[in-house]
């Protein structure tokens, strides 16, 4: 049975539009004008117990309104969802003894205080064994290297810090599902990196099933096998990240070093050249004539390396994105 | 244990646990805190000194609205221990920030009640408040005793005790059901502003509400802003006595459950409407 369930799952809001200047203003007092965002567009999804699915999409896409919806801190417009069986927005206790939500935009630890002081207080919200409490709390603080901060107040902490802790304090509770919204945002690499590595050692260990938003294709590619692709509220691609490519990206990426220093020769009418420095060329070739194109180059030049890539999967998602939103543009047009 | 007897051990254990950090947390900015509760005092000597003015100068008149020159002191001394129980400074404004900013969130996704986390972290705010002010207001007292004309009896006592512990729970359910009003306004420091100028006036912190005119007067005492501010100064002094006193308990009373019914109301729907929206 999935763990999560939804169907035709909509968020529409009403927001204020004001204009720009003294005047609009002074007329928004009289007569307010409303614009109706649709920012979830009825999307189907489920997900079983164990997955580790990214959800990826531009800003407002509806990525973040989703795990709003499926973490009850927000009632749908309409459709439903379920979470291991509750329905999210009646917020039961019970549900919310069972998942988790971690935003990286946002602090849930006391800010003034130690974050042990927080995690004391999950312990009690969340009725966790002393003994439990205690084995989790060791082991999380173990393996994020945080343990000789638990004493530090948490304004004293840097970015990296916090969010570990922000982490523990999610995780104290043994939660089965947890919503990651964009948890690495605004780190380093080295943080990203040890945040990556913890949640994909935790997920093995535990098999949670876990919904991450990210902008980050790195955290996306270490974590997660499955991506649901989002653009202005409706999924646009649910499968694997390795099909992204596969299904959205009519062309490779072909790399060729000529043996000579002579002069480049001119590979435009096989493709796009992306750059061109002696002795390298590099060009975007279409997938059905990288073999002809290949093969004319060998027969003609002396080639010392040759690598065919797919493109960036940040590349080939970041022209979907585009394609998707010019066409739903029309559609709504 | 029985179930029942479980569950209330386990959701003492969660009450305790936030009301220790609440205090843990007030007690960090140490200065700004003693300066703040220090400086309370002030307009209790400028107050004193104004009332001793109106009445002992040329022509004064002999009480007022029932108050005497010593009544009167001694009352606006005793609306400072009342407003220090009904007065929720920042509460509000904070449940409004936080539903505007969305740090509202982190309460939606725990298994907590809102009302409850509020209440009790307000209880913490009150209880360091109190163990810091009570040698500060004792000095006051003790220099100000030729105000008060010895203790009331016992019953008056307990009168006075239970009015503000009432004006306590009054004053948080009124403040936090103006802050659920930021589920739907967002912004409420203009809403505040008024409810603020009504209650410095109509809460009798000012002066004693008896000696408004008719027909303001009982227009004003049958409203709730009294009972934070003028009740409970009006039964230590003895002006509320008998059926008036018991009628005046229950009348507080009623208000109490009225805001905590409208609290939960404006929580349930305004919960609702949260849209959350933009972060």
């Amino acid at each position: 049975m999935p763990v999560v369930e939804i169907e035709g799952l909509t968020k529409s809001y009403r927001v204020y539009q004001k204009n720009e200047g003294l005047l609009a203003a002074v007329r928004g007092l009289f007569h307010r004008q409303y614009r109706t965002v649709d920012a979830v567009r009825g999307i189907d999804l489920t997900v079983e117990q164990g997955e580790f699915v990214a959800f990826l999409g531009p800003n407002g896409a509806g990525k973040t309104t989703t795990l709003k919806l499926l973490s009850g801190v927000i009632h749908p417009s309409g459709g439903t969802a379920h979470v291991m069986g509750y329905v999210p927005w009646k917020r039961e206790h019970a549900y919310r003894r069972r998942f988790a939500l971690v935003m990286g935009q946002k602090n849930q630890l006391w800010w003034d205080l130690p974050a042990q002081e927080s995690f004391r207080l999950h312990q009690q919200i969340y009725r966790i064994d002393a003994t439990d409490f205690d084995r989790t709390r060791d082991e999380l603080t173990e393996l994020l290297q945080v343990r000789q901060l638990l004493g530090r107040p948490v304004r004293e902490l840097s970015l990296g810090e916090r969010m570990k802790m922000e982490l523990i304090a999610a995780l104290l509770h043994s939660p089965e599902v947890l919503f990651l919204d964009e948890p690495t945002i605004g780190l380093d690499v080295v943080a990203q990196h040890n945040i990556q590595q913890f949640l994909k050692h935790y997920q093995e260990v535990r098999q949670i099933t876990i919904l991450l938003t990210s902008h980050y294709m790195k955290d996306v590619a270490a974590l997660c096998r499955r991506a649901v692709i989002i653009a202005q509220g409706r999924i646009m691609y649910d499968g694997s990240l390795a099909g992204i490519v596969d299904r959205f990206s009519g062309h490779k990426v072909v790399t060729l070093a000529f043996a000579d220093d002579a002069e480049l020769p001119n590979l435009a009418r096989f493709g796009t050249v992306v750059e061109a420095r002696a002795p390298k060329v590099k060009l975007r070739v279409d997938r059905p004539k990288v073999a002809e194109m290949l093969a004319a180059v060998l027969s003609q030049h002396v080639v010392s390396d040759v690598s065919v890539e797919d493109p960036p999967l940040e590349e080939v998602i970041a022209d979907m994105f585009q394609s998707a939103e010019a066409s739903l543009a029309t559609a709504d047009a | 244990m029985s179930t029942a007897a479980a569950t209330f051990v386990s959701r003492f254990g969660v009450w305790w646990t936030i009301l220790r950090i609440c205090i843990e947390e007030r007690l960090v900015y140490r200065g700004d805190f003693a300066l703040g509760t220090l400086m309370r005092f002030l307009p209790i000597i400028t107050q004193t000194f104004l009332w001793t003015a109106v009445f002992v100068g040329a022509g004064g008149p002999a009480a007022i609205g029932g108050f005497t020159r010593d009544e009167f002191i001694a009352y606006y001394l005793l609306t400072y221990v009342a407003r220090a129980f009904s007065s929720m400074p920042g509460l509000a404004s904070s449940i409004a920030a936080q539903v505007r900013s969305g740090e509202i969130k982190k309460y939606l996704v725990q298994p907590i009640d809102l009302l409850t986390f509020l209440f009790l972290s307000r209880l913490a705010h009150k209880l360091v408040y109190y163990a810091v002010a009570t040698a500060p207001f004792a000095l006051v007292f003790y220099i100000c005793r030729g105000y008060f004309h010895g203790w009331p009896d016992a019953p008056t006592l307990g009168a006075f005790v239970l009015s503000l512990m009432m004006s306590f729970l009054l004053g948080f359910f009124l403040e936090a059901t103006l802050g659920m009003i930021g589920f739907w306004f967002l912004e409420v420091s203009s809403l505040l502003f008024v409810y603020m100028l009504f209650n410095f006036f109509f809460s009798g912190h000012m002066f004693p509400l008896t000696i408004l005119s008719e027909p303001w007067r009982t227009i004003v005492l049958y409203q709730p802003l009294q009972y934070l501010a003028y009740f409970p100064a009006a039964v230590f002094l003895g002006k509320v006595q008998g059926p008036e006193l018991v009628q005046g308990l229950l009348g507080q009373a009623a208000w109490t459950f009225a805001f905590i019914v409208a609290a939960r109301t404006a929580m349930h729907f305004g919960l609702k409407r949260y849209s959350a929206f933009g972060g």
